[in-house]
């Protein structure tokens, strides 16, 4: 299908701790610098679609913009927040309703873990009192069965997170700017084994922002629009293996990644190997690995090799989490998924600077994951 | 225990009324498994599901330790030693999550043969146990 939404405008906020700044303001400043990269105003938008999980009400934020009486939609789905608003955009401006508007993603959370309440996903309150409900304990569990699946080593969890920080260092917006060596990851204090501290995304804040318009008007507004050629949210099946759950069915089945990375470049008329530039979801090492061979662009149980020979790098054959990953950027939940399109964008524009990946990519991959088993991908073109 | 008063659980509906085994729901139209007991069949998206004793015994299907005192709503002593988890094979019936006995990653195995127990978890405010339920590798102590 041809693509009908392109990105015209880009916009962020550094991602990490920015003390005495509101996750609000965060979105206004990413907003700003979108509105002032497509070369608009607020007053030009015709809708908005944004997403927080804990820094306010999106809608809210025209009370700085602008005034002007546009359709806000507040957009709420988890780390597939990001994904949802640009498929809610890509909708009204497919459907022919509006021509031009804004996506936005910002987040502020507090420091430490994610603390989730059962009831909130319909479980009874042992499972929290009792110490099951976790993330970080869920991606233990679910990369050791996996490691064990596919006769894959511990070894290489290290040198992901590794690629990650030393890409977060040639990122100015990223939040972990000091390269750590394997070995000190590798030995840091265990969280859930196999997988250490350093292996791990932390909680953050950030914000990112589109202007977005009809891809047959995108030169009227920028010299280098970005194309949305595939965008597809798919949640869990039965049999998948997913985060808070306090059973799973024997016959196992694929995860929401498979299904929502499939429907992607199907969309897009692409398929895995056209991909120059990919991220995604590295909430730590194991994430990466597994989505690597989920979203299709290896085999399962190719990826060991493919990181341990560097072709994951910037530079390599395919550079995956260029800018960092949530393990460099952290994960404020709500612009998590728009800072992957964020990335791929400034990849497609040849903009990334010092992250740049060689060869002049065309095609880019977008990948979120998160509760309660939901995945959201983009293919991204130029 | 002699014909006393059942010790309190973290959650009574969790188990069968004898205290001894995990209460879950099965289909009556595709025989699939669930636990807890729910009302809808997530395979076929029937609504005809009657409870049933899971398996005591089966296989370790995947396993981490927790290394650091969850925040709330955990419930377990203020005091922290580091515990597994996992999930464990019921064969004919499901996978199903749980706290395991063994700390040790290196005293787990994926494929091993596992028993479930009553273990206490926390002291209630009258000082009496809490039990819950915990997977232990068959023939170890
Ligand atoms: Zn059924």
């Amino acid at each position: 299908m041809t693509a009908a939404l392109a990105i015209v405008g880009i916009g962020i906020h550094p991602f990490g701790r920015t003390e005495g700044v509101s996750g609000r303001a965060q979105a206004v400043h990413a907003v700003r610098a979108a509105l002032a990269d497509a070369g608009v105003r607020f007053g030009d938008m015709q809708f908005g679609f944004g997403g927080s999980w804990s820094a306010g009400d999106p809608d809210t934020l025209v009370s700085e913009l602008g005034l002007t009486s546009l359709p806000f939609i507040n957009v709420a789905n988890g780390c597939a927040t990001g994904g949802s608003a640009l498929i809610g955009a890509d909708a009204a401006i497919r459907s022919g309703t509006h021509d031009l508007g804004l996506v936005v993603g910002f987040d502020k959370h507090p420091r430490g873990a994610f603390n989730t309440d059962p009831a909130s996903h319909g479980i009874g309150a042992w499972y929290g009192e009792t110490g099951l409900m976790l993330t970080t304990q869920f991606f233990g569990l679910k990369i050791q069965r996996y490691l064990h699946t596919h006769g894959i080593g511990t070894e290489v969890l290290a040198t992901i997170a590794e690629k990650a920080f030393r890409n977060g260092a040639l990122n100015p917006n990223a939040w972990r700017r000091k390269e750590i060596g394997a070995d000190e990851i590798a030995a840091a204090p265990m969280i859930s084994h196999p997988l250490t501290q350093y292996m791990y995304c932390s909680p953050g804040e950030g914000a990112v922002a589109f202007v977005v318009c009809r891809a047959d008007r995108a030169h009227d507004y920028c010299e280098n629009p970005v194309h949305l050629s595939g965008a597809a949210l798919r949640s869990r099946r039965y049999g998948s293996f997913e985060v808070f759950s306090p059973w799973l069915a024997v016959d196992a089945a694929q995860s929401p990644t498979v299904d929502a990375a499939a429907a992607a470049f199907a969309q897009a008329g692409l398929t895995p190997a056209d991909v120059d530039v990919a991220q995604v979801q590295d909430t730590e090492s194991g994430a990466e690995l597994m989505h690597m061979a989920e979203t299709g662009l290896c085999e399962h149980g190719a990826q060991e090799e493919l990181i341990s020979s560097g072709a994951t790098t910037i530079t390599g054959s395919l550079p995956v989490n260029t800018d960092g990953g949530c393990i460099a950027n952290g994960e404020p939940i709500g612009a998590s998924g728009l800072r992957q399109v964020y990335e791929t964008a400034l990849q497609l524009r040849g903009e990334a600077g010092d992250h740049q990946v060689p060869g002049d990519p065309r095609v880019g991959f977008t990948h979120v994951y998160g509760a309660p088993g939901i995945s959201a991908c983009t293919v991204l073109t130029r | 225990m002699t014909g006393g008063p059942l010790p309190r659980t973290v959650d009574d509906s969790l188990f069968t009324a004898d205290g001894t085994a995990l209460l879950g729901s099965r289909c009556d139209d595709c025989g699939a498994h669930t636990f807890p007991r729910q009302g809808g069949c997530p395979r076929c998206t029937g609504s005809s599901m009657a409870d049933v004793a899971l398996a005591r015994e089966g296989t370790l299907w995947s396993f981490t330790i927790q290394g650091f005192r969850p925040k709330t709503p955990y419930q377990g002593p203020d005091e922290f030693e580091p515990y597994g988890v996992g999930y464990v094979e019921l064969p004919g019936q499901l996978i199903v999550e749980a706290r395991l006995t063994e700390n040790d990653p290196d005293r787990l195995e994926i494929g091993m043969p596992m028993r479930m127990e009553m273990i206490p978890f926390r002291t209630d405010d009258a000082g009496e146990p809490v039990l819950t339920f915990a997977f232990t590798p068959v023939g170890r102590s």
